[in-house]
């Protein structure tokens, strides 16, 4: 087979194992990648007693090639001969698996879990619980971090000792002198207990659990929050109390506002997994101290949980717990003294009006929306505006809109171009909300301003909402209201509002039809052709190839197309390269 | 008694060295075993201990170059600040160092290993005729010398409007600090793009501007609590469980100045320019200008121990004004048991304090001694007639002959001193084999 012929087909793959070790990095990284090409020319026996090896010990290189080479074994077990042979793989995932970097070792760790399912449950205790045991006993916390991601793959399919041995490596790794190896372990602590039965969840996991929620390191203890949800959800409600709501309401009393801010962010899930009747009696005063929590992120965690918590409470008791615990919290926080709070409530109070209704909005809600369409800090209002939508549905706009206005207008005026461009983006939506006279009588004019407005940015999004405006309100609309403006703005004394004309052409000519597109748009346009300004011109002639499909062919021969032959002769070299564009695109040549 | 193991000597060759070579940091690691210096050159150098004791240099890196802020117009110095040595993660060895504005995490580790065998080209490094390939060859990894390799793992840039002048490594081992004249971020070490400001004390109006920052340093074991010194001579203790911003403390140490004793140089003398947390957790060591005090964590309005390092300049802060020797930064350190303090002087003196005893030394470093390997003899500066051959007279001290950086061996009584470009290393002669024994200290007891 290697014969003469075979030299000139190796040499590519000679190639490729030269450059693993090339001194440029992206060429060793190029290598790395294609590592299954070489191992396919080796064949599985070379692949195994050579490359592997060899791998192996290439742990010096740099992150970005471990890291692929990490990847690229997970999907090596074809490669070296199939399930029989996958513990092949095993030794470089392993020293991978202790470098210092975490992205490595994460993807060693990923690459360890994919090919432990193609391991049989002979080679599962031969091979790979030896090799999770070695990590989780290793010198360095690197590879016991390691380890700690491995138990829960290999702890269903092996006999009950080895399943008993498993179990005291992880405990060992909970109580690690290092607080990484027990952020590890931590972090990987329900995961775990959703492999083991029962009664070892109650036996072995919950003692653990208890020791890293009360760990002296506030990272370990912000960790084993996310555990306690994942238990929860595991254990019957019976056993709930005993086992498991002592130290969660101990978590949220934590004098570390970062283990806090864990429970509240970590509040939805931890209330499915409690159950109706535990959220009663302890999650609402629980979530109640959240919302008036000393450290402002914590209360801003757990406002942008309201709108969840108060949906999945128990139906029956819903309405009375809002009233009653939850609203008091949030009228305080309407005027609370910082204002990501302010904000992270403002994106979810509006959904409550649904879930109280029309009476309940109008006389405890309104009020507070209104309050905070006046906040200081626009992006406040913004989430208020954004979010209108829910709002509709109960009570309708009106109830809002003599204070809606002014908002609106300000933020229209706003002296951030970014807030003025947030606001653009809602318009569409408030344009659908308020109807077509409240929009002609309040707003059309502020669209109209941002044509002008001294940021690009502005009046891009203002070209774009207009043709939004359209797709809405429909063509008749657009012909009555907004093109004679647009169109009046070619004759202005600025160029860049003359451009804007065109650029609102382009946004439009297809949605207004090609009725108006002829009639009105088209004359400006070509107008335009003989403008003073270069890139006036050629953006006319960019204009005539956007809008030319939605012309007819006559219109296209009889007026285009002379314009565009004569601006195809235009001094100015861009004039002409978009005036040739236009002519090949639309087939006039 | 201490005596010499290693007199290194940066520029040997030359008396007259360089200001590059001058050593503005030094730090041992967790173990002891490795010890880092950094000199105003912007280069890192790695002693290791060696089994008979002595340090030797292990690998050396150029940790900062010079830069220029173009936006401020602003030279930056390559200058090591400080050093800090994170925990061991696996056999290579990991140090955060900082210049003025850029942290740099660095990895040194060693290599033993080489790949070998190519397939295109020969032992000698030519190209092989491609018609005698007629096998893949596979490379394999053979033992060499061993290499030791400093990389550059992470730079966390871009975040200080002013020089900073600390790190420290949190005890979670996966934040640190960065402090600056006016505000204490605090970093993830694997996230280079952000940081997070705990501490601001910038003004809104700078005209209003009343202290800096001087010094900041986590707790050994607690990894809440931060302390941080100021040019006032506040030392403040925050908790950051408390709150995410901690500009307001938890605990403030300071101490009630005397009316009676106030003077144009008080609060000069009084900024702190050194802040080291005890080995236990218990206590904060604070440097001044003139002195060393020991504050319990418990007790906020006085310091329990108070100790002159050299109360025969206080007649000369005049001079030491004008020459600005009255704003040199001496660093302070424990020893392993938190029983012993040493801080540096003038005239490369250094001085140490046996807290049980409340006897304290003066010892000198120089190249003579390290000559010799003698014990270290102590040294006495008088004030008015000499009473001792011996003796030196206040105003025959060289004031620019300082020891600013020192550091002390985590576990044995072995001291790290760096004068000028010379790094001097002692070792208790009497504990070879690293009892924790102090350093017998021999002097009268303080008046």
């Amino acid at each position: 087979m290697a014969g003469a012929e075979g030299d000139d087909s190796l040499y590519p793959i000679a190639v490729l194992i030269d450059e693993l070790r090339n001194e440029d990095v992206q060429l060793r990284l190029n290598s790395i990648k294609k590592l299954s090409t070489i191992a396919l020319a080796l064949g599985v026996e070379r692949t195994r007693t050579e490359l592997l090896p060899f791998l192996t010990d290439t742990i010096y290189d740099e992150d970005e090639v471990l890291l692929a080479l990490a990847e690229q074994l997970g999907s090596f077990t074809v490669l070296v001969g199939g399930p029989e042979f996958v513990h092949n793989l095993l030794p470089p995932l392993e020293s991978l698996a202790t470098v210092e970097e975490t992205v490595v070792r994460d993807k060693a760790v990923e690459s360890l879990r994919k090919i432990s399912q193609e391991h049989s449950p002979v080679d599962l205790e031969v091979h790979f619980v030896p090799l999770v045991k070695r990590l989780a006993s290793g010198d360095w916390f690197t590879s016991r971090t390691s380890a700690c991601g491995l138990f829960s793959v290999c702890y269903p399919r092996v006999s009950s000792s080895v399943k008993a041995d498993i179990r005291q490596h992880f405990r060992t790794l909970c109580s690690d002198d290092t607080p990484m190896v027990r952020r590890a372990a931590a972090s990987k602590l329900g995961e775990f207990a959703k492999v083991l039965e029962l009664d070892y969840v109650k036996s072995d996991i919950i003692p653990l659990f208890t020791a890293l929620a009360s760990d002296e390191q506030d990272s370990v203890r912000l960790l084993a929050v996310e555990a306690g949800v994942s238990i929860a959800t595991l254990l019957p409600q019976e056993d709930l109390e005993a086992l498991v709501m002592a130290t969660l309401r101990q978590a949220a009393e934590d004098k570390s506002w970062r283990v806090r801010y864990m429970v509240a962010d970590k509040f939805s899930e931890l209330q499915k997994a409690v159950g109706p009747e535990i959220t009663k009696t302890d999650l609402v005063p629980a979530f109640q101290n959240l919302l008036k929590d000393c450290e402002a992120e914590v209360r801003a965690a757990a406002a942008n949980k309201v709108k969840v918590f108060c949906e999945n409470l128990p139906e029956d008791s819903r309405e009375t717990i809002i009233m009653t615990h939850i609203l008091p919290c949030v009228k305080e926080l309407v005027s609370d003294t910082n204002q990501h709070v302010k904000s992270a409530l403002a994106s979810v109070i509006m959904s409550l009006s649904t879930i109280l209704g029309k009476d309940n909005t109008v006389e405890h809600l309104l009020p507070l929306f209104l309050v905070q369409l006046k906040d200081e800090c626009p992006e406040v209002r913004l989430n208020i505006i954004s979010n209108l939508d829910c709002v509709n549905e109960v009570i309708g706009i009106r109830q809002l809109s003599q204070s809606l206005l002014p908002a609106i207008v300000e933020l229209a005026e706003d002296a951030k171009w970014r807030v003025r461009l947030a606001i653009i983006e809602y318009m569409p939506l408030l344009a659908g909300q308020l109807g077509v006279e409240f929009f002609d009588e309040k707003l059309n004019s502020l669209c109209m301003a941002w044509l002008i407005d001294h940021v690009f940015a502005i009046r891009e999004a203002a070209t774009c909402n207009l043709m939004k405006l359209v797709e809405k309100f429909g063509a008749v609309w657009a012909q009555n209201t907004i093109v004679p403006k647009v169109l009046g703005m070619a004759n202005d004394s600025n160029y860049l509002h003359r451009m804007t004309t065109l650029f609102c052409i382009n946004a439009l000519s297809e949605v207004c039809g090609q009725e108006i597109t002829t009639k009105h748009m088209l004359p400006v346009v070509l107008k335009m052709s003989t403008d003073q300004v270069a890139n006036v011109r050629f953006n006319v002639a960019r204009s005539l190839q956007k809008i030319g499909p939605v012309l007819d062919s006559s219109a296209l021969q009889a007026e285009v197309k002379p314009v565009l032959e004569k601006l195809a002769t235009d001094q100015d070299m861009d004039v002409k390269y978009f005036a040739l564009e236009a002519i090949s695109v639309l087939a006039l040549a | 008694m201490l005596s010499p193991v290693l007199c290194s000597d940066l520029a040997a060759l030359e008396p007259e060295y360089t200001e590059a070579d001058v050593i503005s940091t030094v730090e041992f690691n967790q173990t002891g075993d490795f010890l880092a210096t950094g000199d105003k050159g912007g280069r890192v150098v790695i002693f290791q201990r060696e089994p008979q004791g002595e340090y030797n240099v292990y690998s050396t890196f150029q940790s900062h170059e010079p830069e220029f802020d173009y936006l401020k117009s602003l030279e930056i110095e390559e200058k090591i600040n400080k050093i800090r040595w994170l925990p061991p993660h696996n056999p290579a060895h990991f140090l955060l160092t900082t210049n003025d504005k850029t942290v740099k995490l660095w990895k040194v580790s060693e290599r033993d290993k080489r790949a070998e065998g190519y397939n295109l080209i020969d032992e000698k490094g030519r190209l092989k005729d491609l018609s005698t390939i007629t096998t893949l060859q596979v490379p394999v990894l053979r033992p060499m010398d061993l290499l030791v390799e400093a990389s550059p793992r992470r730079v966390f840039a871009n975040a200080h409007a002013y020089h900073i002048n600390s790190i420290s490594v949190n005890s979670d081992c996966e934040t640190y600090l960065s402090a600056d004249d006016l505000r204490i971020n605090l970093w993830h070490l694997n996230i280079t793009d952000r940081s997070f400001n705990i501490v601001d004390l910038k003004p809104e109006n700078m005209e209003n501007l009343s202290e800096v920052i001087t010094v900041a340093e986590f707790h050994p074991h607690h990894c809440h609590l931060l302390a941080f010194s100021s040019s006032t001579g506040a030392t403040r203790l925050c908790d950051m469980r408390a709150r995410a911003l901690c500009d307001q403390h938890a605990k403030l140490f300071e101490e009630a100045v005397d009316p009676s004793r106030r003077s144009f140089f008080s609060e000069i003398v009084s900024s702190v320019s050194d802040v080291k947390f005890s080995h236990s957790g218990r206590y904060l060591l604070t440097r001044d200008y003139l002195t060393v005090k020991v504050w319990d964590l418990n007790m906020e309005n006085k310091p329990v121990e108070t100790y002159q390092v050299h109360d025969y300049l206080r007649t000369k802060l005049c001079s030491l004004y004008e020459s600005d020797c009255i704003f040199d930064k001496f660093e302070c350190a424990w020893n392993g048991t938190d029983s012993v303090i040493m801080t540096g002087a003038y005239n490369n003196y250094f001085r140490m304090f046996d807290r049980a005893s409340l006897r304290d030394v003066t010892l000198e470093a120089s190249r003579e001694v390290c000559k010799r390997r003698a014990v270290l003899q102590p040294r006495r500066v008088c004030v008015g007639q000499k009473r001792k051959e011996t003796d030196v007279s206040v105003d025959s001290l060289d004031f620019r002959k300082k020891i600013l950086h020192t550091a002390w061996h985590p576990k044995e009584n072995i001291i790290a001193i760096a004068a000028s470009n010379n790094l001097y290393i002692f070792q208790d002669r009497l504990t070879p084999n690293g009892h924790h024994n102090t350093p017998e200290i021999q002097s009268a007891p303080p008046k």
